[in-house]
């Protein structure tokens, strides 16, 4: 089974179409959304939720009124200024440590696990999908990440499905390091824009830090010709491979607006055509079999 | 005033309007809290008044010397950060959240902190608009979690006057929170799609959960497509919905080529004056 994780840096350059597209064009694969925070991947594929999960990380402090004396330890300890004399003033400041808890001379505190969020497991057109929803304002999102690639790892090895397509998250921090731990491949969306390709580097940086193998992908390559150029050079120089390039077309906003992958819509040769080639140059990349859905 | 300026989905055009309204003010700083993946820089071409300043956590280390493998440290660190190996403890410091509990626990005195950079702050005035300040953190690559950085520039950020601007990273999770929080107003910026509209509705969750005053931008607006849904949504949230920018590919291209798009000074003023008012109510 392989993994294949599409991640961007910067947000909002295609991450969720693109995987949709592929997910299309895969014959037989398990789809992951990990962008937890802010999952869209449902809304593209015309998730049915068949299965709803808990999902518990972390601890927050609950404090037994009746044996605290107000001594002030837990003030002075907590270096996330989240509680004062034993009231949490500001629960979001609280990172679970359990230091006002293992150090109450009353022992009036204790640590709870915490409600985090949901995972889910739903159908959708284009397949199985595994998501989640964080919880409002928690700080597990990594953890959560690391969770629905498990569960759709699990799902790939019971079904003996040969891939796993996962729509990463944007940045370079913990979700996105949880999301690119162990990939067998990793597909960079960036387009054309100074912004997109400052935060590229900055990815490839995080990419070859845990010595992934990377592919780029280039999406509304037409917006700007000239810094098309300067990726695929920079491409080149860096030995890393432009597996597609994708003309810009409002055909992408059009099929975010009707919940459809690019791909489910009419007449966009063009694009249809440019994502073809990208699938068929990760199949080999994966050594996948390229047998392509007809539509 | 502190306005910050977030919006769920990436991509949506914060940093655009960030640089929009900072450029059409006569005096604002710009705070960069997108660390993982800063930009502002590259539409204002600071000058760095400072060197950059370095940032850091303090990260436990183990004395070996001291140390005899009691296991009271791993025992209290809920993030599993310190394991117990043959006769002495072993620290996993991307792990490790800097609370000091180690520290606390250790009966033998065996442990003490060094400061672990995570990465820098910048401040700088525009040589393309001199009227804009920009303080900006870079998270160091590799490091997990953008929040100390982010509450480092927000201490830095309370020490300022004027008005400020806050670009802040996309999502939802705690590096948004860290980001938005204390803001006098948030602008939350979305696009004409589901996905856009989706991620707004948990990002209006969030600022109601911090009693922030909201307003929204619809960006890449199609007037064409007759979608009400973000309009209800902001009438279901009791939410003004500031402006509405159209699509416009000539806007796209000003972007990419890093140049701030100088076609919507009419909208930042328009945003400004609301929020203007909404000084004047708080």
């Amino acid at each position: 089974m392989k993994e294949l994780v599409i991640v961007s840096g910067k947000g909002g350059t295609g991450k969720t179409s693109i995987s949709a597209a592929l997910a299309y064009l895969a014959p037989r694969k398990v789809l992951v959304d990990c962008d937890v925070d802010a999952a869209n991947f449902h809304l593209i594929s015309g998730a049915k939720i068949k299965k709803t999960n808990e999902f518990k990380a972390g601890f927050e402090p609950y404090i037994d009124e009746k044996a605290c004396f107000k001594c002030g330890q837990c003030t002075v300890l907590c270096r996330f200024k989240a509680i004062t004399d034993g009231v949490v003033t500001s629960s979001l400041n609280c990172e679970g440590c359990g230091v006002c808890a293992f150090n109450c001379p009353e022992h009036a505190i204790s640590m709870r696990e915490k409600q985090a969020g949901h995972w889910f497991i739903s159908d959708t057109r284009l397949g199985c999908l595994v998501h989640a929803e964080l919880g409002l304002a928690i700080e597990n999102s990594g953890k959560l990440v690391s969770k629905v690639r498990q569960e759709a790892k699990k799902i790939a090895s019971d079904l003996r499905l040969p891939l796993i397509i996962t729509d990463g998250p944007p940045g370079i921090g913990c979700p996105a390091i949880a999301s690119l731990s162990g990939a067998n491949l990793v597909l960079a969306v960036v387009e054309p824009s100074v912004s997109s390709m400052h935060d590229l580097k900055r990815l490839t940086d995080l990419v070859s830090h845990f010595g992934l193998p990377l592919l780029i992908c280039i999406n509304k390559s037409t917006l700007h010709p000239e810094n098309t150029q300067e990726i695929i050079n920079w491409c080149k120089n860096n030995s890393i491979l432009v597996a597609g390039q994708l003309p810009y077309s409002d055909i992408f906003s059009k099929a975010a607006q009707a919940g459809k992958s690019v791909l489910e819509m009419p007449e966009n040769a063009k694009v249809k055509t440019s994502l073809l080639e990208l699938w068929y140059n990760l199949a080999d990349k994966l050594e996948l079999s390229v047998v392509s859905r007809k539509s | 005033m502190l306005i910050s300026i977030a919006s769920g989905k990436g991509g949506t055009g914060k940093t655009t309007l960030a640089l929009i309204l900072a450029t059409t003010c006569s005096n604002t700083t710009l705070v960069d809290c997108d660390v993982e993946e800063p930009n502002c820089h590259l539409f204002l071409n600071p000058e760095m008044q400072f060197p950059s300043r370095e940032i850091s956590i303090p990260i436990p280390h183990i004395n070996t010397d001291l140390c005899n493998g009691c296991g009271a440290c791993s025992a209290v660190c809920l993030f599993n950060a310190i394991c117990i190996s043959g006769k002495s403890a072993l620290l996993f410091d991307e792990l490790c959240h800097s609370c000091g509990g180690c520290l606390l626990a250790c009966p033998n005195n065996a442990i003490y902190e060094k400061s672990k950079s995570i990465g820098t702050i910048n401040l700088g005035r525009s040589t393309k608009h001199p009227q804009v300040k920009l303080l900006s953190g870079t998270l160091k690559v590799g490091t997990p979690s953008a929040v100390p950085l982010i509450r480092q520039l927000k201490q830095e950020t309370a020490k300022i006057t004027e008005d400020v601007l806050v670009d802040c990273p996309p999502g939802t999770s705690c590096s948004m929170v860290s980001a938005i929080k204390d803001s006098d107003y948030c602008i939350l910026v979305t696009e004409d799609t589901p996905l856009g509209r989706h991620d707004l509705e948990l990002a209006m969750n969030i600022t109601s959960l911090l009693n922030i005053p909201t307003g929204v931008v619809v960006n890449k607006y199609d007037q064409f497509a007759g979608d009400k849904s973000i309009e209800d949504l902001c009438n279901r949230r009791d939410t003004p919905l500031l402006a509405k920018i159209p699509h416009n590919l000539s806007f796209a291209r000003q972007y990419a080529a890093g140049h701030i798009p100088s076609d919507f000074s009419e909208t930042a003023y328009q945003i400004w004056e609301q929020l203007k008012s909404q000084r004047s109510v708080t």
